[in-house]
């Protein structure tokens, strides 16, 4: 039985490098399904982007190549399909967004005619319908005066306008599902709310899926229903998203909760640095025997550094891997 | 615009006035009389320093380049020694051969260029990547002069095909006279061909990891109008500022390739007067020369402007 939109079964993506094969993504396993909010979340490099990259065949090749695994989207397998039955899904059935609204944009053509785009090659509208339909959607972003807007180029747009513009391309040929990777980064605080409540008000209209990708875990709050929490190429925990906050089970996962910048309380003194975690990512390249983690992990014992945990269930929706499901004693602090 | 077009005009003005001022030197201080050239090795003291006194030769360097430039700005303008008529119509005539010659070299560079490059972008490091980049660093060893004596070889005196050289005249014969630049317009041509593969290879391959490109890819569009509209736009802007630059060159005249084919052109008519020291000819034609690239370089800024929307012209 399986009704989810999107399962990705064991995937791994390695890109060959002159320092040696890096491991991007190893061996990954989550599903979506229809209507649903995932999450994805961990630190720069560890291969979130990678994981969203190659749902749509976007993966460099050279360097990068899909190592092996499984990417069934509605029952047919995007690895190994062919590019032009890949093409037809891009932009009609699964789209994204991406960080940088800045740059990617194509400076040198008309905004309207960037949105217009996806709807004359998916669903073989003529030009002057394609673009009456652009105007329908940057009105729908609430870009303001979108008819005047069609014809500027995106260098007279602001950073929130351009975010603006790409979720009207993205959402044209309206997805099944919506892949955004780090749609708020790269934007002031003000604009991120503004984009993030957009965005849940047209998924809610179209009833699609949506893969966040990001690094911020009060986007996460906002947005998704269920989290994966990813490290060093690898699914850490996956969680539904009110566990995630109120009962995390991986040190990585505690970490990252810890990290997070709060608000103080008036009143209260308690000191309220802000915690990191210690160390980095490893090397990629390097091949880890034990944990992933365990450089950096407060409650390291003998067996993190021996043999790799698996994905424990934590409890029902809640997975870790992590070896202190197996000795709970261990977790002193 | 019209702020543009006057800043350009006030940059023209100051250019030409340096220009002006380094050919009037250099050639001032030039060896070899030009009253001694045309009168021949056994001509009279007496008869030297008449000619000399006609020809204004005898007076300052000041007033020979006042005599000079207030001939060009009253519209007078100067005559040749050698032919005795206006350099203006010289170079009229001149540049009916140079300037279709120009823009035909240019026109195969780009028929050659633009498919080449995108070609080999598109098989990065792949064999038909690599045999396109050897044909292109044989281009830029390959003498232009060499190149068109090979063709004369091979497609005029074994085949046939195209006569040796020469220029029949617009007026008398048109298409003898387009035949007669074809040859010579090609090996200037494809020449420039292997600089701007190379470019617009690069540019391309540059521009095809920009994220915009990953945008177009994601929303399903055919790598067809991914590469020619998406990526070909930004990458051509550097290939053009060389194109410019390579037409602006062109303009002025091929010298050795004219020679080659025995074309009236602007480079054989500025070659042939400083042999003769026609004075009054090389000045006004390296002033045409330099006004020409400015020109060009004009047209290239209002093609830029075209291609990138960022671009204003101010």
């Amino acid at each position: 039985m399986n009704h989810s939109l999107l399962d990705i079964e064991n995937l791994s993506v390695y890109f060959d490098t002159p320092e040696g094969v890096v491991r991007a993504v190893d061996g990954i396993s989550f599903d979506l399904a229809p209507g649903e909010t995932l999450g994805l979340v961990g630190e720069s490099g560890c291969g979130k982007s990678v994981t969203s990259l190659s749902i749509l065949g976007l993966i460099p090749t050279p360097p990068g190549r899909i190592k092996s695994g499984r990417i069934k989207f509605e029952d047919r397998d995007l690895i190994g399909l062919d590019t032009e039955n890949l093409r037809r899904i891009r932009g009609r059935d699964i789209a994204m967004i991406f960080q940088e609204p800045m740059t990617s944009l194509n400076p040198v053509l008309p905004i309207g005619r960037q949105v217009a785009e996806p709807l004359m090659v998916h669903k073989d509208l003529t030009k002057s319908e394609a673009f009456q339909e652009a105007a329908t959607w940057l009105d729908r972003v609430k870009i303001p005066a979108a008819r005047k807007r069609l014809s500027d180029y995106p260098h007279q747009l602001s950073g929130g306008m351009r975010q603006r513009v790409m979720i009207a391309m993205a959402m044209v040929c309206r997805p099944k599902l919506l892949i955004a990777d780090e749609p708020t980064t790269a934007l002031d605080v003000t604009i991120q709310a503004q984009i993030l409540s957009l965005m849940i008000g047209l998924k809610q209209e179209l009833g699609m899926s949506l893969l966040l990708i990001t690094h911020d875990l009060g986007v996460v709050a906002q947005m998704a229903s269920r989290v994966v929490v990813m490290y060093a190429g690898q699914v850490v925990e996956e969680a539904a998203v009110t566990d995630i906050f109120d009962q995390p089970f991986h040190p990585y996962t505690q970490g990252l909760l810890k990290s997070m910048p709060r608000l103080r309380v008036r009143g209260d003194s308690r000191s309220q640095r802000l915690n990191e975690i210690p160390g980095t990512v490893p090397l990629l390249t390097e091949v880890i025997r034990g944990c992933k983690f365990a450089d950096r992990c407060p409650h390291v014992f003998k067996r993190c550094r021996q043999q790799q945990p698996e994905l424990f269930v934590i409890r029902n929706g809640q997975r870790a891997r992590c070896w202190l499901k197996s000795y709970p004693e261990r977790r002193t602090t | 615009m019209i702020r543009y077009l006057i800043k350009k005009l006030i940059i023209l003005s100051i250019l030409l006035f340096f220009v002006s001022i380094a050919v009037f030197s250099v050639l001032f201080v030039l060896p070899g009389d030009p009253a001694q050239i045309i009168l021949g090795i056994n001509a009279t003291p007496e008869t030297l320093a008449n000619l000399r006194a006609e020809l204004g030769l005898d007076k300052s360097f000041i007033a020979q380049y006042m005599d000079w430039v207030g001939n060009l700005v009253s519209g007078r303008g100067n005559r040749s020694i050698n032919y005795d008529i206006p350099v203006y119509d010289l170079i009229l005539s001149s540049l009916a051969v140079t300037g279709p010659l120009a823009l035909l070299a240019m026109v195969f560079a780009v028929i050659f260029s633009l498919p080449f490059g995108v070609y080999a972008a598109r098989r990065q490091n792949r064999p038909g990547d690599v045999t396109v980049m050897f044909f292109t660093q044989l281009g830029l060893a390959t003498p232009e002069f060499w190149l068109g004596i090979l063709l004369i070889l091979l497609l005029s005196v074994h085949w046939g095909l195209f006569s040796a050289g020469g220029f029949p005249g617009w007026s008398t014969d048109f298409w003898g006279s387009l035949k007669a630049l074809i040859l010579p317009a090609f090996a200037l041509g494809i020449i420039r061909a292997a600089i701007l593969t190379r470019l617009t290879r690069s540019s391309l391959l540059e521009v095809l990891h920009e994220d915009y490109i990953r945008t177009a890819r994601a929303k399903g569009l055919r790598e067809r109008t991914v590469i020619y509209v998406h990526a070909l736009k930004n990458a051509l802007i550097p290939v053009l500022t060389i194109l410019g630059l390579q037409l602006g060159q062109l303009m002025a005249g091929a010298i050795i390739i004219e020679n080659v084919y025995y074309l009236p052109g602007l480079g054989r008519l500025v070659f042939q007067a400083i042999g003769q020291r026609d004075l009054p000819v090389v000045r006004d034609i390296v002033l045409f020369m330099a006004t020409a690239v400015v020109l060009v370089n004009f047209v290239v800024d209002l093609c830029y402007a075209g291609l990138d929307p960022r671009v204003r012209l101010e």
